[in-house]
């Protein structure tokens, strides 16, 4: 029999549905690779029960000849920012600890819906932000990947670095995600998977903790473009619960997609051409050209003239309402509490931030203290607003010379644990491919394109329209047959 | 022009008076959540999970708090912005779950309107007075801290956290803590009217933080403390009265008045320091990034302008014009929602059952309702059951009264007897004999007994001595046992005395 753990969504679901297995053989084979995987340090809790109850309501549809979900017997990790009703969801943070949800995200809730099982709950970025999964207060995400020749850690990316490293580790066929600057794309680039930021609106936020809220989308991390369209499908739709939530109808990505771009233009932005961007990357930015120009694409140039100011405005946006976000975590209702002898409340909330939060969520707490503050509210939060909408102009004109966008998706491959730690600023520019789409709120993806001379995976993005799932996804099918890209970490944990 | 002013040792004192009055919306459900919004729950029974700031919670704004706000705003004859967005006030404290209040800082939903203080010589406002209204923003409730439920904890209420409230922020146009009482009632009337908000100010419903500042009549603004959360229209006024005359006795000591945030105190009637403008806040407000900027379509406008009711400066105009009442008891009747509602199903129904218009009963039925039935209602107290005084009752009442079939004094004591029984007036009127005697032959009959029996008084009267006739019809109605028809009888009393 097929090792099922080599399987991905897709062909689980079918294999389910035609009976080639059962759902309950398919959660146990993950809950025995998860359970094997501690090394990597994945996962923050796992839930082998939810994975193998899911499964068996699976099969006893199945076997009730009821209609199976579009996940139907796929077990999931779940990115430990979701609220799980009865899991403890920490966001990877020590003001969390412990915190157990009496409710269950919208997003999470589809999937289960949609007949998905939960292995876990993935370690992430403190509260999202980190782009290496080193601000976790349950330790590290180590990426399976080695670098040739060097048995160092390396970085699965962040901030969704538990949920790319399990992906790519074969310990879960799918994971969700989050994106507010690139923790989707980014890590799945790092790990030689896919990941999908959805247009935002797409995806509820509803029972998500919140990062910076105007920028914040959930979405799948898969190993195929195929394996997204059907996961996003179950993920997104409209909730009267977010406020922000497009009302609009969710197309049936999967069966849509097409990867013939005959009489479809794919815009390369001049301003990605960037100093400090690997010669590799470069490289596979021109290889995705040649391959989307043989699925029958015609190559533009286009110009995106704010990018450079996108990342600052970036930084000061996504901390400012960071600030506000995680203002809830006082000490008052639910999660740490640290209140020395006889000391009044704004010491207890001295205290309770300073013992839960980590350096960096500090530190973006403090930036975005600091730019709503008055005085320099409108010299930073005006003007990066501005830049913000400068840029959303930028992709629009864009837009009316191409249908999709190609970039690299990060300026270099993963790299060890520990070795960005001396100047955040440096693991900051990260990002700086990933951000302006989404400042813009427009769908983008990252799919694998090829193993540098190291022997890491390197991404290649698309950005679409908004609503334009589909035409990125059919670009990212195109890339995809043609990169053959089948390079898998060798199991080492 | 308002003559408040403080005589102080080196002359006269201008009082200049900016209310902020937050009124909650009267709406089943909080501004941003599905939870109840009842008074006097048991502590924490009304909070959902956004309330409460669990992780992940997002607000959706509630239709009907917006509405409510949007009709007060069009009974004040504000600008209504179509287009408004909500904004985040940051500061920590235990009552504020979110750690940020959702306001409306930089583009509120409603903009400049105005409201008018009618003239009242007796609490010194010697003429009508507009006074300008800044804005009206929606906002949330805080919750409520209880410092006595341990000896050394505090606890949290979040019942009212996440309410909706109105802000509603007059310009610093009031002079006197007359006009700002008759401003706050005023307000309150029209909120009322409009049903957005219950005013109860007891219950917290509505409350206003007060700006006061002095100066010398014709300088510019003087520099201005804000006393907060006043909750009675009596405290906004002693608020006021002692915060300028203490403002000019610093100022006549030679010192400055600090721009700081103070408190009430009922027990003294006086205000004291609650934080210098250098423990101020920096409220760090940007606009909500979970809330969408909020746009008001065309149709939701028309309903919220066509569900407005006739308004108090309207109504009171029609009682006075159409009903041809006094300024006085229009006044009056128009003050409050209950009074004018009484006072409107009573004319109707009077009006029906005596079969003339409304404006030819309605002097009738107000001065009934005004004096004549809340007279009774009192002197009886305990003894009535006011749920006795139904309209169909009063109105039976008022019609013998219209016909002459029973005096003012007989309807009072019918009316008595309604309250305390339940009966039916008429039916009373026979069976207690409380109808005045309109039968003439009976009249005359004791007439002319009397003109027999006092010929000297009757020799007095005609020679000249007229104040005898009011003995005449003294003993003609004590001959009657009070019940005769005093019209008729001094009708036939001038005929036969000549």
């Amino acid at each position: 029999m097929t090792d099922l753990t080599s399987l991905g969504v897709k062909d689980i679901r079918d294999g389910v549905a035609k009976g080639d297995f059962t759902a309950r053989e398919v959660a146990e084979s993950f809950n025995a690779a998860v359970a094997e995987a501690a090394a990597l340090n994945a996962f923050i809790v796992t839930t082998p029960d939810h994975a193998l109850a899911a499964a068996d309501k699976v099969d006893a549809a199945r076997a009730a000849g009821e209609q199976l979900g579009t996940m139907a017997g796929v077990p999931i990790g779940m990115k430990d920012l979701f609220a799980t009703h009865g899991v403890q969801t920490t966001a990877a943070s020590h003001i969390l600890e412990g915190f157990t949800p009496r409710y269950e995200s919208t997003v999470s809730q589809k999937l289960w819906d949609a007949g998905a099982g939960m292995l876990g709950k993935l370690n992430l970025d403190q509260f999202a932000m980190g782009s290496s999964n080193e601000t976790s207060y349950f330790g590290n995400v180590t990426s399976p990947w080695k670098k040739a020749g060097s048995n160092a850690a390396m970085s699965p990316g962040g901030s969704s670095g538990g949920s790319s490293a399990a992906v790519a580790a074969r310990i879960a066929p799918a994971a969700t995600g989050t994106d507010t600057g690139g923790s989707i794309r980014q890590p799945a680039a790092f790990t030689g998977i896919c990941g999908i930021k959805p247009t935002y609106g797409r995806c509820s936020r509803w029972g998500i903790v919140a990062f910076a809220s105007s920028l914040d989308q959930a979405g799948p991390m898969a190993r195929s473009v195929e394996d997204c369209a059907i996961m996003l499908g179950a993920m997104a739709g409209f909730d009267p619960k977010d406020a922000t939530s497009l009302q609009m109808d969710v197309p049936d990505w999967e069966a849509a997609l097409n990867s013939d771009l005959r009489g479809k233009k794919v815009g390369i932005p001049r301003e990605y051409r960037m100093e400090g961007t690997d010669q590799a990357i470069l490289d596979s930015w021109e290889q995705g050209k040649a391959w989307l120009k043989d699925a029958g694409a015609e190559i533009v140039d286009v110009s995106l003239p704010h990018t450079k100011y996108a990342l600052p405005a970036y930084y000061i946006v996504a901390p400012a309402e960071a600030s506000s976000n995680l203002a809830r975590y006082d000490g008052v209702r639910y999660g740490l509490r640290d209140l020395p002898d006889g000391v009044g409340l704004q010491d207890m909330y001295a205290a309770t931030r300073a013992a839960g939060f980590g350096d960096e969520v500090k530190r973006r707490i403090l930036i975005g203290t600091y730019v709503l503050s008055a005085g320099f509210y409108d010299a930073y939060y005006t003007q990066a607003q501005k830049v913000r909408a400068l840029v959303a102009r930028d992709f629009e004109r864009a837009f009316e010379q191409c249908d999709v966008i190609l970039a690299p998706t990060t300026p270099t491959a993963s790299f060890p644990l520990g070795s960005m730690n001396e100047d955040p600023l440096t693991m900051y520019l990260n990002d700086v491919f990933a951000v302006p789409a989404s400042l813009a709120g427009l769908p983008a993806m990252s799919v694998p394109a090829t193993i540098n001379a190291d022997g890491l995976p390197l991404g290649l993005q698309l950005v679409g329209r908004p609503f334009d799932e589909q035409g990125v996804l059919n670009a990212g099918l195109a890339i995809q047959q043609r990169a053959g890209f089948t390079a898998k970490p060798e199991k080492w944990w | 022009m308002s003559n408040y002013r403080i005589q102080g040792a080196t002359g006269e004192w201008e009082v200049v008076i900016g209310l902020e009055v937050h009124a909650q919306v009267t709406s089943a459900s909080k501004l941003f959540s599905g939870a109840a919004t009842a008074f006097g729950a048991e502590p924490n029974s009304q909070v959902s999970l956004v309330d409460a700031a669990m992780p992940g919670m997002l607000p959706v704004p509630n239709r009907e708090c917006i509405r409510q706000a949007v009709r007060t705003g069009m009974a004040i004859e504000a600008q209504i912005n179509a287009w408004s967005r909500f904004d985040r006030k940051n500061y920590f404290y235990a009552d504020l779950p979110q750690g940020y209040q959702i306001s409306q800082l930089y583009h509120p939903l409603v903009g400049e309107g105005s409201l008018l203080i009618e003239a009242d010589e007796k609490a010194g406002i010697p003429e009508d007075k507009v006074i300008g209204i800044e804005r009206i923003h929606v906002e949330q409730d805080a919750g409520k801290l209880m410092h006595d439920q341990h000896p050394t904890m505090s606890y949290v209420d979040l019942n009212r956290s996440g309410v909706a409230l109105m802000e509603i922020v007059s310009k610093p146009d009031m002079r006197s803590p007359a006009e700002a009482g008759a401003y706050l009632r005023k307000l309150r009337a029209i909120l009322r009217y409009v049903g957005s908000c219950d005013g109860n100010m007891e219950e917290g419903s509505m409350r206003a933080d007060v700006n006061v500042s002095v100066r010398k009549v014709g300088e510019p603004f003087g520099t201005r403390t804000e006393t907060k959360n006043v909750n009675s229209v009596r405290f906004v006024m002693q608020a006021i009265e002692h915060e300028a005359m203490r403002q000019v006795d610093v100022l006549e000591a030679g010192g400055k008045v600090d721009q700081e945030t103070r408190l009430f105190d009922p027990g003294t009637g006086t205000t004291r320091t609650m934080r210098s403008k250098e423990d101020a806040h920096d409220y760090r407000y940007f606009p909500d990034p979970d809330l969408l900027p909020l746009v008001l379509e065309e149709d939701f406008l028309a309903e919220c302008r066509a569900s407005l009711p006739e308004l108090p400066d309207a109504k009171r105009k029609r009682y006075v014009e159409v009903l041809g009442l006094t300024s006085y008891n229009a006044r009056e009747l128009t003050a409050e929602v209950e009074t004018f509602a009484r006072f409107e199903t009573l004319l109707a129904e009077t009006a029906k059952v005596i079969g003339k218009d409304e404006p030819a009963v309605a002097t009738q039925v107000a001065n009934w309702s005004l004096s004549v039935a809340p007279g009774v209602i009192k002197a009886l107290g305990d003894e009535g059951d006011a749920a006795n005084a139904t309209a169909a009752a009063q109105a039976s009442i008022l019609a013998m009264q219209d016909k002459g079939e029973i005096s003012g004094g007989q309807a009072k004591e019918i009316f008595e007897i309604v309250l305390k029984t339940g009966r039916d007036p008429s039916e009373i009127a026979e069976a207690e004999g409380l109808k005045q005697v309109s039968d003439t032959g009976a009249i005359e009959a004791a007439v002319d007994a009397i003109i027999a029996a006092n010929a000297d008084k009757v020799e007095q009267y005609r020679a000249g001595k007229e104040a005898l006739f009011g003995f005449f019809v003294g003993q003609t109605m004590k001959a009657m046992q009070g019940k005769a028809n005093p019209q008729l009888v001094n009708q036939l009393l001038k005929g036969k005395l000549g």
